[in-house]
């Protein structure tokens, strides 16, 4: 992936995901984040990741992001009013914000290429990332984790039918 | 080939921004997206640092780390619809009350 | 380099090709059909000069010409830019998913060999799978953008209705990736030319009946069509979470709704009825099982391979469309109670019993 294709797509990527949290309508920061996720699956697959992109438009964009559509639309969320009176608490965290990223981008970024790893100058086996490779070892070194994450959707899907159930009488 | 901590660079960035939208958004649904903002952030880390080692591993992770978020969204957007229905507002604000 | 790029151009060209005009022809189709059904005439009115042209004026000219010279009306209070995008986000999807389809083997041109599908991914099937569920984007944005409770209601039944048939879909998608024990399509439809006990051909029917069932409820659940149609509910809601596009936009709505009979169609044929293979066909011609053969050059069997599969997907269209008006409309709880309680038990019981007569198989 060169840098002509990768500044484009983190251009997007960052701007679209500044469109989330700047929206006014609730509706349209839930279509800027499908669309940053789907940039992100798109990244993906120029990670060699083609399974973890694929589960990404599968679950996260076309799942986990029409729930919430879902949610916005049953209660008919109309656009935020914008409040005036945080403005010293919005300044401070997004100072905050900033602070962070650039305390932790700094070292990385003036650190050049120097992250230690053996994969990244050549090009990955064909087999890596694929739905088998993932599988061979999802169920042998992580089947305990598997197992468990099993328990806990079956957990979630009964704590939603709880919560989310009218109360009768 | 760009080089790996461009890669980083940009994960921090969504994480910083996500974390900045939590703070500063108070409608409940737009502080939720900006924690998937977040997850997605470490999500691509994950993914950047199994292509740098070639090591199946970090996708493996980040499978985990989308089942246990859409376990996340399940059960707290139906906080919110009970929050919703109990309130009738959506503004992180106006719910700090604990009581009823 | 470059002619790679140029090869798959004309590879997209072509199953755009194949299935644009198909996609106009199924209109036509559909109400000749369900008129033909009905007893009664259907739409005869367009003709040049008296020249009807069995339905291509209609097609290619009244029909398209019609919808591009509506007045696009967008509701007052509905938010433009999602109405807008509503028709394009519904379309997109769709129209990917054509990518990983095969629809030949291997036509070899001056010595090179070009595989007949436009990209084989790793991941195959489950491309198929992701795009179909971004198809939930175009009728949840459809139901809210019109700023009218009813399209709302509408485009939250529809967007739940596909959310809950995409799971035994993927059920039965399993099941068949099981059985071939490959993702990619074309390995499938490769693996279904071989013959059982010498003469039958070993297509995906034949070993997987029930996930053929499944996947043809929820295919027919995914595309909202009859008797699965309570979003559109023509006699209900209008025209449910597309009532309030006009035009352009009411075109685009409507194509995809053929395009997905066309996907599933082409789902099924590949999956279950073979794809493109021509029952005794192989790449140097026709081996029947008594014995004679017929040679054939390489561009014939690339021809009856395609041809194949258009006959096939058109079959399945035409069975979709004869099926819209044979089966009442399933009411909103029937239709969730099938998904989740019917066809998702079933779809499990099939996977486990399919994995344990593998493993039963493999010992052996």
């Amino acid at each position: 992936m060169t840098l002509l294709t990768f500044i484009p797509l983190a251009a997007l990527i960052v701007g679209f995901a500044l469109g989330v949290i700047l929206n006014r309508h609730p509706i349209r920061s839930a279509l800027c984040l499908a669309v940053t996720l789907f940039l992100l699956a798109v990244m993906f697959v120029f990670l060699d990741a083609h399974l973890v992109a694929a589960l990404q438009i599968i679950v996260y964009a076309g799942a986990i992001l029409v729930l919430f559509l879902f949610v916005i639309m049953l209660l008919n969320l109309e656009a935020d009013i914008p409040q005036k009176r945080r403005r010293s608490m919005s300044i401070a965290a997004v100072a905050g914000g900033v602070v962070f990223a650039g305390a932790v981008l700094r070292p990385i970024l003036w650190a050049g290429d120097t992250l230690p790893g053996p994969g990244w100058s050549e090009s990955a086996p064909a087999s890596f990332g694929t739905a088998e490779s993932i599988g061979a070892r999802l169920f042998t070194h992580f089947v305990l984790p598997f197992e468990v994450t099993s328990v806990l959707l079956l957990v979630a899907v009964l704590g939603a039918v709880v919560l989310a159930k009218k109360k009768l009488g | 080939m760009v080089p790996a901590t461009y890669y980083i660079a940009l994960s921090v960035t969504l994480f910083s921004i996500g974390a900045i939208g939590f703070l500063i958004r108070r409608n409940l649904i737009v502080m939720f997206m900006s924690i998937e903002l977040m997850l997605n952030a470490a999500n691509l880390a994950f993914v950047v640092f199994a292509r740098q080692q070639l090591a199946v591993d970090g996708q493996v992770i980040v499978f985990f780390v989308m089942t246990v978020a859409a376990a996340e969204v399940a059960v707290g957007l139906a906080i919110i619809i009970a929050l919703f229905r109990h309130r009738q507002t959506l503004n992180a604000d106006e719910v700090r009350m604990l009581r009823w | 380099m470059l002619i790679e790029i140029a090869i798959i151009l004309l590879k997209v060209l072509a199953v755009l090709g194949l299935v644009m005009p198909l996609a106009g022809a199924l209109g036509w189709i559909e109400r000749k059909g369900s008129a033909l059904i009905q007893d009664r005439i259907g739409a005869n009115r367009a003709s040049i000069y008296g020249f009807a042209g069995a339905g291509l004026v209609n097609t290619l000219i009244a029909d398209p010409l019609k919808f591009a010279t509506k007045e696009d009306v967008i509701p007052r209070g509905a938010d433009r830019l999602l109405h807008t995008l509503a028709p394009c986000v519904n379309l997109f999807p769709v129209l990917v998913a054509f990518a990983v389809l095969p629809f030949g083997n291997v036509l070899i041109v001056g010595g090179r060999e070009i595989n007949l599908q436009i990209e084989p991914l790793g991941i195959g099937v489950m491309y198929v799978l992701a795009m179909m569920s971004l198809g939930v984007y175009g009728v949840v944005l459809g139901g809210w953008a019109s700023n009218n409770r009813w399209s709302l209601l509408g485009g939250i039944r529809g967007s739940a209705q596909m959310i809950s048939y995409e799971l035994p879909m993927g059920l039965a998608v399993v099941a068949m990736i099981l059985t071939y024990g490959t993702l990619d399509l074309q390995q499938m439809a490769r693996a279904q030319g071989e013959l059982i006990w010498g003469w039958l051909p070993a297509w995906g029917i034949l070993y997987q009946p029930i996930a053929f069932v499944i996947f043809l409820c929820a295919g027919i659940a995914e595309s909202k069509r009859l008797p699965f149609d309570l979003p559109e509910s023509e006699s209900e809601l209008i025209s449910g979470y597309f009532t309030e596009y006009s035009g352009i936009k009411h075109l685009m709505f409507f194509m995809t709704d053929f395009v997905e009979v066309i996907i599933i169609s082409g789902l099924i044929a590949t999956l279950f009825f073979g794809g493109w293979q021509v029952p005794y066909l192989y790449a140097s011609g026709f081996e029947f099982p008594w014995g004679s053969s017929i040679a054939l050059p390489n561009i014939a069997v690339v021809l009856l391979q395609v041809l194949s599969f258009t006959i096939k997907i058109i079959f399945f269209c035409w069975f979709q469309i004869m099926l819209r008006w044979t089966l009442p409309r399933f009411r909103y709880d029937q239709l969730m109670q099938l998904g989740w309680l019917g066809l998702l038990p079933i779809g499990f019981v099939n996977i486990v019993a399919t994995a344990l007569a593998i493993l039963a198989l493999q010992t052996t």
